[in-house]
């Protein structure tokens, strides 16, 4: 089954589920609860000692990770932080993909007023930063995860809107489409039969760009002080919670860049596969 | 005896090529071709797509486009190989001794500068003439190939000017700098046929006053031996026949180069208008959504059932529009369309079942004429199952039918668009069409996009469906041998309106109007000196009158 | 008139409409949302005649419409009203702190926008060979990190392990130039990374995208060398691609000061935008939230301003 898929995308597939599957299994893996107090503030980690970078005759460390600010488990913060910043950037995505490609096809296949009024109104909402309207938003309205991700999912929503609503109307216009509307087909076949499995392929590449997108977005938001908040732990929150450690050499708050930056260049890597699997396809000469 | 100019021996090209799901690797496109050519001759270089004849063309400048590179062989220009030649000397060559005319002058002229400082541009970098003497040769070559205006057309940006006054100014441009060899890359096949045969005769004259010595590259065999000393034949990257035009044209030797001179010799006897026809346009004015300008002008035509009617004309002749409106996708502003005795709604989408069956179309470009994400078998099924209901075993043995029919057999049903030739592409589109057991099928330039074997192997299957399903042809074409070959009536069309119509025998029988004769005396003959003749005619015409 | 002219005019007249429209849609989200200026002052324990009273005061209880081009009157003359928190004049302290955003964005833009274009140039001409994938590389990595990521680990390395700069980014009018920069060299370097990354992809693009022409390969034909080539016959055509660029990252740049000023404390419309934020001062939010606004459309509307005036097809009509 894997024999096609080059070595990048087995890599890249092989982290992003193991990053799923922490999440959805964080309760089983976590050595301690959530919001468990186990030891000292900002105790060193074993990882570190076991790489050597500790003075000689230190004690062996307690924890993998070491302990945060106010001295819960590390390691366990992050399996959670993951949880819930994964949770929340698939939902916002799933969200941001189900309204953004409905209306983008339904614009694309109908046209007329329909499609003026969304293109227009999406414009406009694209001609503003999605973090400032984001900013605007949350100014007036408590952040729960549940506003959270109808607020970053909707405001996704524009991007793929415009990309699925492009990708349809080029499919729209070729002549195979044309062929399907002589023939007498109806709405419901043309869009699911003749345009729809065109479209998949850039799609589902460009949802892996809008996911990893999600996953800063609800990071920045936590980190600003508006996104998540506590208890609950997420990546952003993470390195909010220990960025004073860093004036102490503390490396606490970069285990999240460790961990965005390893699921980001995942998704990534399978993503690019995706869509070279796609453009090979339309090229295929002959 | 002098030296050849150029000479070629056993030369190599290879490619890399990068094939889906597989890794990159080389494969040789040119298997080792030789040929001498002497100052001021002209050799063809003729073959289909894929033959190899731009990249030997470009090979005698030393130059390979995006993967290409010359893997053998000595390509001797001026008594040194230039593939052994250092960069500076390669530099030296390119703009001075040799210099190319490229298919799309449009997309060959930098967009953001003036004609003139593109066309002397080589000659002066190349030191060969100072700024001013340049550029006054260059409105001398501008005067020589007939552009209009030649004192200021320099000052013009390549938007400024028609497609077929730029391929003129790219003659000029290579022409210039006083090369001894110029490369002529399909120079006229982008063109209408009117436009072909001046940019043709400018290039020719040009060659001849100059002296210089031309490689000229075309699929168009008709077209090579208007201009050509020499002809040299190639399939995919093989010489096939090499020897004097007349040698070529008039014996050929190989069964290929037989091939190639005899296309376009199908006989088709015409047959009289008879019974009702299955489609009648009465009146027919349309423009487009937006615009202000009728594109169809009071098209009045008529098709027999069983007979094809050939709509020919150039770009921007309104043969295609026509083709929109009979199929309800542009609604016309005046006139009807009668179909089958009845009067057909203007707008597709009201139109009632039976009369989308009995009314199909097949497109230029199979390409996109067959979404890629379905089988042969689905594409053909469709139509089987939308009209007629068909299932299951019923369906699987009407679609084998109908591959046998377009003569593709078995094995077919599960392959995807992407693993078929383009012949066999547009043979699919030809089954799914008659799937639908139509009366009329619209082909719109079906074999255009087509090598010329291909393309007659098209015909010949769509005269042979004729015969045995009586089904009626709107044939849409640029070409006229093509309507030569299958047509029972024509009209010419020429700016939305239709110039002349009838059967095949009255169109193409004089008296002729102005512009029926320009068109049918514009379509190359596979005939030496046919060119002369024709602008001789021409001449004393005009003299004439 | 000329038809370039028009075309600048109607692009322009179309970036006023946005404008207007961006501001409608900023307001209009706070007025539909939830909650306003007085819940905001009086908090969750407000009995309802408490609220009524305090919006009579503050003219809350006048139509949307009318308070909405108060507002939108108030931005334009500089009077943007006063902070619900300190009750300070929301103008002065804008004044203040956008020459301080603007003196970050500029020395950012001025590292960033050169360096991206030369790194563009040296991956098209290495294209596929190691100094190009050792770009895409980085840049492929810079891209999945989110910008206080970046800092931090910038402060980790630069300030905190090597003391070459200061964590904090505070600047006052008593420090000379020198100081000044070296003050705000982590936040320019971190914004510099950011965009970096995005400009080079974007440039390296539209430079492959120019040289793929057929017009290149008729130059190449012409024997030019290969300086010639690219001064002559692709510099000209690629000027308005990448000024595009360059202007669609600036307004990216903007948008990446807000968390950069939080990371390094430094006093600028972000921080002052956030702040505002957690503290639920509405005035001040959508007043910082417009500007941004501004600034993000006025730079897209100079980009495609920009590709008009370059396009040789609309400045020489036939």
């Amino acid at each position: 089954m894997l024999k096609n898929v080059p070595l990048s995308a087995v890599i890249g597939l092989f982290i992003t589920a193991s990053y799923f599957l922490a999440a959805i299994f964080a309760s089983v893996i976590s050595p301690y609860g959530m919001a468990e107090t186990v030891g000292d503030v900002w105790e060193p980690s074993r990882i570190g000692y076991m790489l050597g970078l500790m003075p000689e005759g230190t004690p062996r460390p307690e924890y993998w990770l070491g302990t945060d600010q106010i001295g819960r488990d590390l390691l366990t913060r992050m399996i959670y932080g993951g949880q819930t910043t994964i949770f929340i950037a698939t939902a916002a995505t799933i969200l941001s993909f189900v309204t953004g490609s409905v209306l983008g096809f339904l614009a694309a296949v109908t046209g007329g007023w329909f499609d003026q009024l969304m293109s227009r109104f999406v414009d406009l909402m694209m001609a503003i930063p999605s973090l400032i309207l984001a900013l605007v938003i949350l100014s007036s309205i408590e952040a729960t995860v549940l506003t959270l991700i109808v607020l970053m999912g909707l405001l996704d929503s524009t991007r793929v809107y415009r990309l699925a609503r492009a990708v349809a109307v080029d499919i729209s216009v070729m002549d195979y489409v044309e062929a399907a509307r002589l023939r007498g087909e109806k709405l419901a076949w043309i869009i699911f039969r003749e345009i729809l499995p065109n479209a998949l392929s850039p799609l589902v590449a460009e949802m892996g760009l809008r996911f990893i997108f999600m996953v800063l977005f609800i990071s920045t938001l936590s980190f600003l002080g508006i996104g998540v908040q506590p208890p609950l732990a997420d990546w952003g929150g993470i390195v909010k919670e220990n960025k004073d450690g860093i004036n102490f050499g503390i490396g606490a708050a970069l285990y999240p860049a460790l961990a965005i930056a390893t699921l980001a260049i995942s998704v990534n890597l399978v993503a690019d596969w995706v869509l070279n699997r796609t453009t090979s396809l339309k090229g295929g000469r002959g | 005896m002098t030296d050849p100019l150029v000479k070629v021996r056993g030369l190599r090209i290879g490619a890399t090529v990068y094939p889906p799901g597989e890794k990159p690797h080389d494969i040789e496109i040119v298997h080792g071709v030789d040929f001498d050519l002497m100052p001021g001759k002209v050799l063809g270089l003729i073959g289909e797509s894929g033959a190899g004849k731009s990249t030997i063309g470009l090979a005698s400048m030393a130059y390979g486009r995006g993967g290409v590179k010359i893997t053998g062989g000595e390509v001797w220009v001026n008594g040194r190989d230039i593939l052994k030649a250092s960069l500076g000397d390669v530099r030296k060559l390119r703009g001075g001794e040799v210099t190319y005319v490229s298919q799309s002058a449009a997309a060959s002229f930098n967009p953001a500068k003036q004609i003139m400082e593109q066309v002397t541009e080589a000659a002066i970098s190349q030191g060969k003439f100072g700024k001013k003497e340049a550029e006054d040769r260059a409105v001398s070559l501008f005067r020589k190939l007939g552009l209009p205006g030649p004192d200021t057309i320099g000052k013009r940006y390549p938007h400024q000017v028609s497609g077929g006054q730029l391929q003129r100014c790219m003659t000029a441009l290579a022409l210039c700098p006083e090369p001894d060899l110029v490369v002529f890359d399909e120079p006229t096949t982008a063109l209408d046929v009117t436009t072909q045969i001046d940019v043709l005769a400018a290039i020719k004259d040009a060659i001849r006053d100059t002296g210089v010595a031309a490689l000229y590259i075309t699929h168009d065999l008709a077209v090579v031996a208007q201009v050509s000393d020499n002809i040299m034949v190639l399939r995919m990257g093989d010489m096939v026949e090499y020897g004097p035009t007349d040698q070529i044209i008039n014996h050929p030797q190989e069964d290929y180069t037989k091939a190639l001179v005899s296309v376009r010799s199908i006989d088709h006897p015409e047959k009289a208008p008879a019974g009702e026809p299955v489609l009648k346009c009465e009146h027919i004015t349309a423009r487009y959504k937006g615009t202000s300008f009728d594109v169809l002008h009071d098209v009045t035509v008529a098709l027999y059932p069983g007979q094809t009617l050939a709509v020919v004309g150039e770009s921007g002749s309104g043969k295609s529009t026509l083709a929109r409106v009979i199929t309800g996708l542009l609604p016309p502003r005046q006139g009807k369309i009668v179909f089958d005795g009845r009067e057909l709604t203007p707008d597709q989408p009201s139109r009632p079942i039976e009369d989308l069956r009995e009314l199909q179309m097949i497109y230029q470009m199979a390409d996109t004429a067959m979404n890629p994400r379905q089988t042969v078998g689905t594409i053909i099924g469709r139509p089987l199952e939308f009209y007629f209901g068909l299932k299951g075993a019923e369906k699987q043995k009407r679609i084998q039918e109908l591959l046998d029919e377009i003569e593709l057999g078995d094995g077919f049903q599960d392959r995807y668009p992407a693993e078929l030739s383009g012949g066999q592409k547009q043979r699919v589109c030809i089954a799914r069409a008659l799937a639908a057991k139509p009366k009329l099928i619209i082909c719109d330039e079906v074999t255009s996009a087509l090598d010329p074997l291909v393309a007659d192997g098209i015909l010949k299957l769509l005269l042979n469906l004729q015969a045995s399903e009586n089904v009626a042809y709107l044939f849409i074409t640029h070409d006229l041998a093509t309507v030569r070959a299958i047509a029972d009536s024509i009209a010419v069309m020429y700016q939305g309106r239709v110039q002349r119509y009838g059967t095949k025998t009255d169109v193409l029988s004089p008296p002729f109007d102005d512009y029926t004769d320009l068109l049918l005396s514009s379509v190359p003959e596979m005939k030496l000196g046919w060119l002369e003749d024709v602008l001789a005619n021409r001449k004393m015409e005009s003299a004439g009158n | 008139m000329h038809p370039v002219l028009t075309l600048v005019v109607q692009r322009l007249a179309l970036g006023i409409l946005l404008l207007l429209a961006a501001s409608a849609l900023i307001f209009g989200l706070t007025e539909i949302l939830p909650g306003d200026a007085a819940q905001a002052i009086l908090g969750q324990a407000a009995t309802a005649e408490n609220l009524a009273n305090l919006r009579e005061e503050m003219g809350l209880d006048r139509p949307a419409l009318t308070r909405y081009f108060e507002w939108l009157g108030g931005i334009v003359t500089g009077d943007m009203g006063n902070a619900l928190t300190n009750k300070l004049p929301i103008a002065d302290q804008i004044a203040f702190r956008m020459s301080n955003t603007l003196f970050l964005a500029f020395w950012a833009a001025l590292i960033s926008v050169p360096l991206a274009i030369l790194l563009g140039l040296i991956a098209v001409r290495y294209q596929n060979r190691w100094p190009d994938k050792l770009i895409s590389g980085v840049t492929l990595a810079s891209i999945s990190l989110p910008e206080f990521m970046i800092a931090y680990i910038l402060i980790f390395f630069f300030a905190v392990q090597l003391f070459w700069a200061p964590s904090f980014a505070s600047i006052n009018d008593g420090m000379t130039l020198l100081e000044q920069l070296h003050a705000i060299s982590l936040p320019v370097a971190v914004l510099t990374l950011v965009v970096l990354a995005h400009m080079m992809r974007m440039t390296r693009a539209a430079i492959l995208n120019v040289m793929q022409s057929a017009y290149i390969e008729t130059a190449e034909l012409k024997g030019l060398t290969t300086f010639n080539v690219i001064y002559r016959h692709a510099f000209p055509n690629a000027i308005a691609p990448i000024v595009t660029v360059v202007m669609i990252n600036l307004a990216y740049l903007v948008v990446g000061v807000v968390v950069v000023e939080v990371v390094f404390a430094y006093p600028g419309m972000g921080q002052y935008l956030v702040d505002a934020v957690v503290k639920r001062d509405v005035p001040v939010v959508l007043t910082c939230g417009v500007i941004f606004a501004a600034v993000y459309i006025v730079l897209n509307i100079i980009a495609d301003v920009v590709s008009i005036l370059a396009n040789p097809r609309l400045r020489h009509p036939k």
